[in-house]
């Protein structure tokens, strides 16, 4: 089947419900919080419409800098974690019968009806000294006495891991299904083992695939703010804990807007440092 | 039959009726006024539970007005809401509980319908301090009740109760502690202030508060949490796993008549007394049923239920309460509060938020 390019409006057409539902909820409520990030704060009540750059220049300290460096580094290393695990999951998945595949996609959708309220304090019970984890290896004899394995970094990594997987396992899953299966079997024929095939064969194959996913979980991360605060302490908490911590309880909309702008402009930039790179290696 | 039969319905009176009917449904805010009802914020969970089950149908009973709860955040996420619906000229509460901290802000934008006292005679039993007024003299917000944050302790693992706000400062007490996390509801400048500096006056100056914040520096490796959500805490508290902070009174008395290893202690230096008021959002046209409902919270009996139903600390005055002296001791204490410094979090909230966020965060 050939296709015509759109000859007239009318041909535009079925794009016109998305990019109103796009112009609606997204670029009206961002265009409002950009607005908002320049007036000014009244300190004790609320904001007046101004423009003012006092919100972004209250940004602009060592101590903002490190909180935003530090969320970076967490959605990085949840990104890598996620796809890391992920990847052999998902093609070990893609090789089981329909009906296994089914059960365990089934049971990482019902993962993903939890809300990460659930989630965390599933966790810090999980990982408590007095109901956790470390009993069981107390009972086993590996340790001596039941030990907190919360607040810590290991914690909030381990909350939104545990959150991300079933979204990178779903993102990778259609690919990795409808990659060839002649590739891992010439890669065998020619001598090479599951492993090395695997890492030569597949990964390469779904490059973009990868990147793709990494981007996506990178960026669901980036946003959450309840799992830092529950299983972490407060030099665990993201820019997002502080942005939520402006808005709601300081009532401070200006300023958390700045914030908010700034992060969304510092992972814009990212992914496409990130999509600039690729392409240049695909070139090459 | 007859008589009836012969009644003659004149022309004139069809007319007039139907008149009549059209323009009752043309307006349903007529018909919608004589169905009197409220829509009250209280905060959500226990006290609304409470305030649902124990009050508030007497207050329907006693008036005829329908009360609508509603659940709102603590914190001051409802002073947000509020604001931004009554620009768009809604309000999902006519009257809402409110923190002191929300009022002042409230204030800023006039929020707040003033109240009108002649409508509220038993405002004259309050005590003076839990009217909250504008810099006008006006009213702006009634006492609803007060309630204590006080030192609390997991029985199992503090067999004795500790007696001062200076247990925080213990070095045995290290990665044990469970404190609020925000400047503005933790009120742990005026308890530092307190206990060490002589009262909160000291944090008159900024070189005082600088100081309190030096010497709130040292409790932070004893804080294992430092909590927004209530929930968070109260179930470690229970449990053992942090078995020492900061907490509302009340609830804790409730948890431990429920049997859980907890109890509250007011310190020799006093508990943080910290209370909310009726406020009524600029939005809400139901002002006379907001008086109504304010000036019935505010009698002596109803205080009295509200400190043996739901734990909180009466805002009227004690001699006009029928409590038992063991009933006040478990809502309140002789011991002088602490009272937080409510002024610094409008005057100089943005300077506070920054030196403590980089005090529990750096």
């Amino acid at each position: 089947m050939k296709r015509e390019p759109p000859q007239s409006i009318a041909d535009y057409g079925p794009l016109f419900f998305p990019a109103g539902m796009l112009l609606i909820f997204f670029v009206v409520p961002f265009g409002t919080m950009i607005a908002v990030s320049f007036f000014q704060r009244q300190e004790g009540g609320f904001y007046t419409p101004a423009f003012v750059f006092s919100n972004y220049e209250r940004f602009l300290t060592a101590f903002f800098g490190g909180v935003l460096g530090f969320s970076l580094m967490l959605a990085v290393t949840v990104a890598i974690c996620c796809v890391v695990l992920a990847l052999p999951f998902t093609y070990l998945l893609s090789r089981l019968t329909r009906r296994l595949q089914v059960i365990w996609l089934v049971g990482l959708l019902s993962v993903l009806s939890l809300s990460e309220v659930i989630i965390g304090f599933a966790w810090s019970t999980l990982l408590s000294r007095t109901a956790g984890l470390s009993n069981l290896l107390v009972k086993i004899g590996l340790l001596e006495q039941p030990v907190a394995l919360f607040p810590s970094f290991g914690a909030v990594l381990t909350g939104m891991v545990y959150q991300a997987l079933p979204y990178t396992i779903l993102v990778l899953y259609p690919a990795i299904v409808r990659l060839d299966p002649t590739l891992m079997e010439a890669a065998r024929t020619l001598g090479s083992s599951p492993i090395r095939a695997f890492f030569n064969v597949l990964v390469p194959a779904l490059r973009n695939t990868i990147m793709a996913t990494l981007i996506m979980v990178f960026i669901f991360a980036l946003g959450s703010y309840l799992l830092p605060q529950i299983l972490g302490r407060p030099q665990h908490w993201t820019l997002s804990v502080l942005i939520t911590d402006q808005a709601i309880y300081q009532s401070n909309m200006p300023f958390a807007a700045a914030m908010a702008v700034f992060l969304v402009l510092v992972t814009l930039g990212l992914v496409a440092l990130t999509l600039l790179i690729g392409r240049k290696g695909e070139k090459a | 039959m007859d008589t009836f039969l012969k009644t003659s319905v004149s022309r004139r009176t069809v007319l007039g009726a139907g008149v009549l009917g059209a323009a009752v449904l043309a307006m349903p805010n007529i018909l919608r006024a004589q169905d009197k009802s409220l829509k009250v914020g209280v905060y959500g969970g226990y006290f609304k539970d409470s305030f649902d089950k124990n009050i508030f149908p007497e207050f329907t009973k006693a008036t005829g007005i329908a009360i609508e709860s509603v659940a709102e955040p603590t914190g001051e996420a409802w002073l947000v809401q509020l604001e931004q619906a009554a620009k768009a000229g809604a309000a999902p509460a006519d009257v809402s509980m409110m923190s002191q901290v929300a009022m002042l802000k409230g204030q800023t934008t006039k929020l707040w319908t003033p109240l009108d006292l002649a409508k509220i005679p038993n405002s004259k039993n309050l005590i003076d301090r839990f009217v909250n007024k504008y810099p006008d003299g006006s009213i702006a917000g009634i006492g609803a009740v007060s309630w204590y944050i006080t030192l609390v302790t997991n029985t199992d693992v503090y067999k004795e109760a500790p007696t001062s706000w200076a247990a925080f400062w213990d070095k045995a007490n290290a990665d044990k502690l469970g404190l609020l996390a925000l400047v503005s509801n933790s009120f742990l400048l005026e308890v530092t202030a307190k206990t060490f500096f002589g009262s909160t006056n000291a944090l008159d100056t900024e070189e005082g508060l600088l100081k309190a914040f030096d010497k709130l520096a040292e409790v932070k490796p004893n804080v294992r949490l430092w909590y927004r959500d209530e929930a968070q805490f109260e179930q470690s508290l229970k449990s053992g796993e942090i078995p020492m902070g900061q907490y509302y009174h009340d609830v804790t008395g409730l948890a431990a008549s429920e049997g859980h290893p907890v109890r509250s202690t007011f310190p020799k230096e006093g508990g943080v007394q910290d209370s909310g008021c009726w406020a009524l959002s600029r939005a809400s046209k139901k002002v006379d049923e907001a008086h109504i409902f304010i000036d019935y919270m505010s009698q002596p009996a109803i205080q009295a239920t509200l400190s043996r139903k739901v734990g909180t600390s009466p805002t009227v005055k004690r001699e006009l309460l029928d409590l038992s002296d063991k009933e006040f001791a478990a809502v309140s204490s002789d011991i002088e509060p602490i009272i937080p410094r409510y002024d610094l979090y409008t005057t100089k909230s943005d300077w506070l938020n920054q030196k403590w966020t980089e005090l529990i965060v750096g």
